[in-house]
């Protein structure tokens, strides 16, 4: 009953969200009426050029490829990113060692890794993977070095004079205190990880949504191009409020602001 | 039985503790007092387990000892009864029994029913340090470790818990070891009080307390600290004016 009521709450949040986004779409309104369509066309015009890719396939195919590429690196920099961080942050000597080599690898930017990953692998889907896999590892990697980094010692104290088992100890005293750094990390790292698969594609492949926007590039297809930047959203949405953000809240509910602190604190997206 | 003997302890190239020898007896109330940095905590923490003392010899005879810290020490990602029920999940013990046991111990504790479900940062102060006495408790322990658990409430509510505590203690039986800068709150709980003068870490008194625990009022704990005080090695213990001007 509560799981209904926190989810039909959430989902009824989104109204606030909503009229901000309709207010910027009335805005790209204006704007294309000021302009023309050759140079900004409306929001309804673009919404038709996504309708149509979709109705002879490409739409769909574009969207799935990028999805994969931009999740399927996203899931292994997450993974290899927090082990690795977590491992660094046990001992404050690797921490050390290990801070200036993020911060360089956080400095380099994602086209200069582009351009290698086009020399090293060629044209293709694996060069877009490889240069995501690269930029966003450093991302999760620091957030996961910095949770463990900060784990609050006297905790760590009184669950030893609980004698607290080691499976014990990990599960309810260290990583709630690490997720708390690493759900902020993995938000950044999966916006991060769409818009590099784009851009890498754009220049690496002919084909997902950055193969696709290369070509309405090709053929000055304004209306195609922010049809393609409307679907890009649409899924970056999607997977960080329908599943990171529901998955953040479940596993930690102590950070959802409670009615018992400021009677109308804000609960939703 | 707990006993420190001949114990010195060595923090860097700082000793904090020379030569204590102490011992806590079953049943009774034992304070350590002394001014910040005289190494009661650290006392305590060699008896909780926590540290290995550099020289000599720290010997816990009893069977359960839990500890209550001067900050609360709560899991912030977990609700209050969960909280209280930390150490008997460390135990081993099913969620089921957790759960009851944890909310007879918070309505002892005096805590509401719409408050076991909250987190740490949605209960006040006094609410915070009643969850995690009830956390202590619940591993229904024969020595209860306490370091200055009361130093950040106000006098009102200082007053509930140590009426609280004191309860709890008589009722259990329990050997409790109390670590507090304020002489007065020795004087109302503790059937014998140690005092402590820092750099480095020693005792300068013993004192020991007949009086029961429900007739001691105000005038018998402002007498019991008068005489406290009247004797100057403690009196020289809390003298923080000239230490600091000691070079």
């Amino acid at each position: 009953m509560t799981f209904i009521k926190d989810t039909l709450a959430y989902v009824w949040s989104g109204w606030g969200p909503a009229a901000s986004l309709l207010l910027f779409a009335a805005l790209w309104e204006m704007g294309h009426q000021a302009y023309g369509s050759f140079i900004l066309p409306s929001p309804i015009e673009a919404g038709q050029a996504l309708i149509s890719m979709f109705e002879d396939g490409s739409g769909q195919d574009a969207a799935v490829l990028t999805a994969q590429r931009a999740i399927g690196s996203f899931l292994a920099a997450g993974f290899l990113g927090s082990i690795l961080g977590i491992s660094a942050g046990l001992s404050r000597t690797a921490a050390r060692a290990m801070r200036p080599v993020v911060t360089v690898l956080l400095g380099v930017p994602p086209i200069s890794w582009i351009v290698l990953a086009l020399l090293w692998f060629g044209l293709g889907g694996a060069s877009a993977m490889f240069t995501v896999l690269v930029t966003v590892l450093p991302i999760t990697f620091a957030g996961a070095m910095q949770g463990t980094l900060t784990i609050d010692r006297g905790l760590e104290d009184m669950a030893r004079t609980y004698r607290t088992p080691f499976w014990m100890m990990l599960a309810d005293v260290h990583l709630p205190h690490v997720l708390s750094y690493l759900f902020p990390a993995w938000i950044t790292a999966l916006g991060m990880a769409w818009k590099i698969t784009v851009m890498a594609e754009l220049l690496s492949t002919d084909d997902g949504i950055g193969g696709a926007m290369a070509l309405t590039r090709t053929n000055l297809d304004m209306a195609g191009t922010l049809g393609l930047i409307l679907l890009l959203l649409a899924m970056l949405l999607f997977v960080e409020y329908a599943v990171l953000e529901p998955v953040k809240r479940w596993m930690e509910p102590w950070r959802t602001p409670s009615k018992s602190l400021g009677g109308n604190a804000p609960k939703g997206f | 039985m707990l006993d420190w003997q001949d114990v010195s302890h060595d923090f860097a190239l700082t000793t904090v503790l020379e030569d204590v020898n102490l011992n806590a007896r079953p049943g009774k109330v034992l304070c350590l007092v002394g001014p910040s940095g005289c190494g009661k905590s650290t006392l305590l923490n060699m008896a909780a387990g926590l540290l290995d003392p550099t020289e000599g010899i720290v010997s816990n005879g009893f069977e359960r000892t839990a500890c209550v810290f001067q900050e609360h020490r709560l899991l912030p990602w977990r609700r209050a009864l969960d909280n209280i029920g930390f150490g008997l999940k460390a135990s081993g013990a099913k969620a089921r029994n957790r759960r009851d046991q944890a909310a007879v111990l918070a309505q002892r504790m005096g805590l509401h029913e719409q408050d076991w479900t909250k987190f740490p940062h949605e209960l006040s102060g006094g609410m915070r340090q009643r969850v995690s006495l009830a956390r202590a408790l619940a591993v229904d322990p024969d020595l209860l470790l306490l370091d200055e658990p009361f130093s950040a409430l106000d006098v009102g509510l200082k007053r509930d818990l140590q009426g609280l505590v004191t309860g709890l203690i008589a009722e259990r039986g329990l050997t409790a070891v109390f670590v507090t800068h304020d002489l007065s709150e020795a004087a109302r709980l503790c059937h014998e009080i140690v005092v402590f003068a820092p750099s480095p870490g020693r005792i300068v008194h013993r004192h020991h307390l007949s009086q029961p625990h429900d007739e001691r009022d105000d005038a018998f704990v402002f007498q019991t600290v008068a005489e406290l005080m009247a004797i100057p090695e403690v009196d020289a213990a809390f003298r923080v004016d000239e230490r600091l001007q000691t070079p």
